[in-house]
């Protein structure tokens, strides 16, 4: 009798403490979006939300001082673009053959070599760029700014390349095999079923991993903050130094603004929209996957 | 009488294990064949080898001859052969596009870019399958929409559409209900008239009442083959007559 009761405190702390845990975590996110939100409107008391979110210069240490927004967000696409344009062939042609060609004595390298690249540090990406990508560039393209936006972008591309060919490969892999062999039995060849069939039939995730791939590259800061410099400028030359959010964010956290002022306020209204487009991102991800979830089986 | 396929010592290997043991079988032109026997013993195995589907399994080999059409089937490339001797599945597999879509996909894999082509194809094809008067009207629906045995006569007139001389069925049946069942037998009567049909089946009376040939395997060895009457009246071998009468499998 007693021992039943000791088992059943037992179990019931054991699952108050994990409660606990996850309320810590519920609860910091909350926290942080509430500092966020709190400190980006009494941003927008001083500074017309209009303004900030129209205005086409941004020069928040000058005097007289901008608060437009769009040379940084311009900045923060440029990046997302050539990125994209990178990752996402090259993250499918590597999904497509993992899933579908690969013998599994590659598969067995090629993975863990995938998501060895995914843990690499970004900081590590950054000096890659400057120490490496940018001087080939500017030997191909004289005249390139030492911080550039082709550099940022060649870079973030191959950070985020690992996510679109991991989450792609596991949405081709989960095809049923018989659309296969009922594609094989017609006379296909290995290319028809790939492209024809397993592709269209995963194309939920692999839409999925590019928004989440897409993201994860607006997001991103160490390395475009070292490669891509810190000229906030509305701009579509990716040869120029350019600015993105989180470069901005940086730049200002480290520099010596002043605690409070509206300088140093200007870093949670970059980071409330920075917040926006990757939070909508997300749940579009989501959502297309579970709308378009695998009608089959 | 015409042989179409034909095996000569076959046997077949996954990994280390023995599936198919000598098999020599001769199959017959506009005829239906069928392969009963218990599970396990290779059925599968052996139509699969027919039109080179265990290419696709890693560890498949086998040994012996695989002749179609006087043609050793190694001396073609498998696409060429899968085209020419097509396979419905135990479970209706349509591809997750528009009926149309499952139809025109083998023809325009093999080329054709025509649309008008492809609509008589389509019509063609789903008549063929008797399929054609259930979805004349919902071609550009998904045909995930079907019921089971509509998808698998879907399947059949997919694999009309490329025009083979020869179709297996591996149990086709299976996952269907009596009505479904009986509708897609008719079918197969139907197009032996233009196609050599294969067949694996548990159903004894599938076999007895729809095939002209039936092969009895057994652990991977073909115990007997011959006429379907025959064999299901009068069988040769003890075990052959165990397993029609149920006494295993
Ligand atoms: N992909 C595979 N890998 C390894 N062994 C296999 C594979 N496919 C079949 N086998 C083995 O080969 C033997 C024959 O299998 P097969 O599928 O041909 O049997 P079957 O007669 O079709 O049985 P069922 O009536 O259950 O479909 C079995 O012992 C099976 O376990
Ligand atoms: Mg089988």
């Amino acid at each position: 009798m007693d021992r039943l009761r000791i088992q059943r405190i037992r179990e019931l702390a054991i699952e108050k403490t994990l409660f606990l845990c996850a309320l810590v975590s519920v609860l910091t996110t909350m926290g942080i979006v509430l500092v966020l939100v709190f400190e980006t409107l009494s941003f927008f008391e001083e500074v017309p939300i209009l303004e900030f979110l129209t205005g086409t210069t941004w020069a928040p240490s000058f005097r007289p001082q901008h608060f437009g927004v769009l040379p940084l967000i311009n900045g923060t696409l440029m990046i997302a673009l050539g990125a994209a344009v990178i990752a996402l062939p090259l993250g499918i042609a590597s999904a497509i053959y993992l899933s579908e060609y690969a013998k599994p004595g590659v598969k067995a390298v090629v993975k863990p070599v995938l998501e060895i690249l995914a843990g690499i540090p970004t900081v590590v990406y950054g000096y890659f760029a400057i120490s490496f990508i940018t001087p080939l560039i500017r030997e191909v393209v004289p005249g390139t700014n030492i911080f550039n936006a082709a550099s940022a972008s060649i870079v973030v591309g191959i950070m985020i390349l690992p996510m679109v060919s991991s989450l792609s490969e596991d949405a081709m892999r989960s095809v049923p095999g018989a659309l296969r062999e009922g594609a094989y039995a017609l006379g296909s060849t290995k290319f028809d079923v790939s492209t024809k069939i397993v592709v269209p039939a995963a194309l939920s995730g692999i839409i999925a991993s590019f928004i989440l791939a897409i993201s994860r590259a607006i997001g991103e800061t160490m390395a475009v903050t070292l490669a891509a410099g810190a000229t906030a400028k509305m701009t579509l030359n990716f040869f120029e130094s350019i600015q993105t959010m989180t470069a901005y964010i940086v730049q200002v956290s480290l520099g010596d603004t002043p605690y409070g002022s509206i300088e140093y306020r200007t870093i949670f209204a970059v980071g409330a929209v920075l917040f926006v487009m990757t939070f909508i991102m997300n749940i579009a991800s989501m959502w297309i996957k579970n709308r378009y979830r695998e009608v089959y089986t | 009488m015409t042989t179409v396929i034909k095996t000569i010592n076959l046997n077949a290997w996954y990994g280390e294990k023995l599936a198919l043991i000598d098999v020599n079988t001769e199959i017959e032109e506009n005829k239906i064949t069928a392969i009963i026997g218990p599970s396990g013993c290779g059925k599968s195995t052996f139509i699969r080898c027919l039109n080179r589907m265990n290419d696709l399994v890693d560890i498949f080999r086998y040994e012996g001859e695989i002749i179609v059409d006087n043609i050793n089937i190694n001396d073609i490339e498998p696409e060429a052969l899968r085209k020419n001797v097509g396979m419905v599945f135990q479970k209706p597999n349509p591809f997750p596009k528009s009926i149309y879509d499952n139809i025109a996909f083998g023809p325009k894999i093999q080329g054709v870019k025509d649309k008008g082509e492809l609509d008589s194809i389509v019509e063609q094809s789903l008549k063929k399958a008797a399929l054609w008067d259930e979805v004349k009207d919902r071609l550009k629906d998904s045909a995930l929409g079907l019921s089971g045995g509509q998808q698998q006569r879907l399947c059949i007139a997919r694999t009309v559409a490329v025009e083979p001389e020869i179709i297996l069925f591996d149990e086709p049946c299976s996952a269907l209900d009596p009505i479904s069942t009986s509708k897609i037998e008719d079918l197969m009567i139907e197009l032996k008239k233009k196609y050599t049909i294969v067949i694996v089946t548990h159903n004894m009376q599938q076999a007895a009442r729809a095939s002209d040939y039936t092969a009895f395997f057994l652990d991977g060895k073909l115990i007997e083959f011959g006429d379907t009457k025959q064999l299901f009246r009068k069988p040769v071998e003890k075990s052959t007559e165990d397993y029609i009468i149920g006494r295993f499998g």
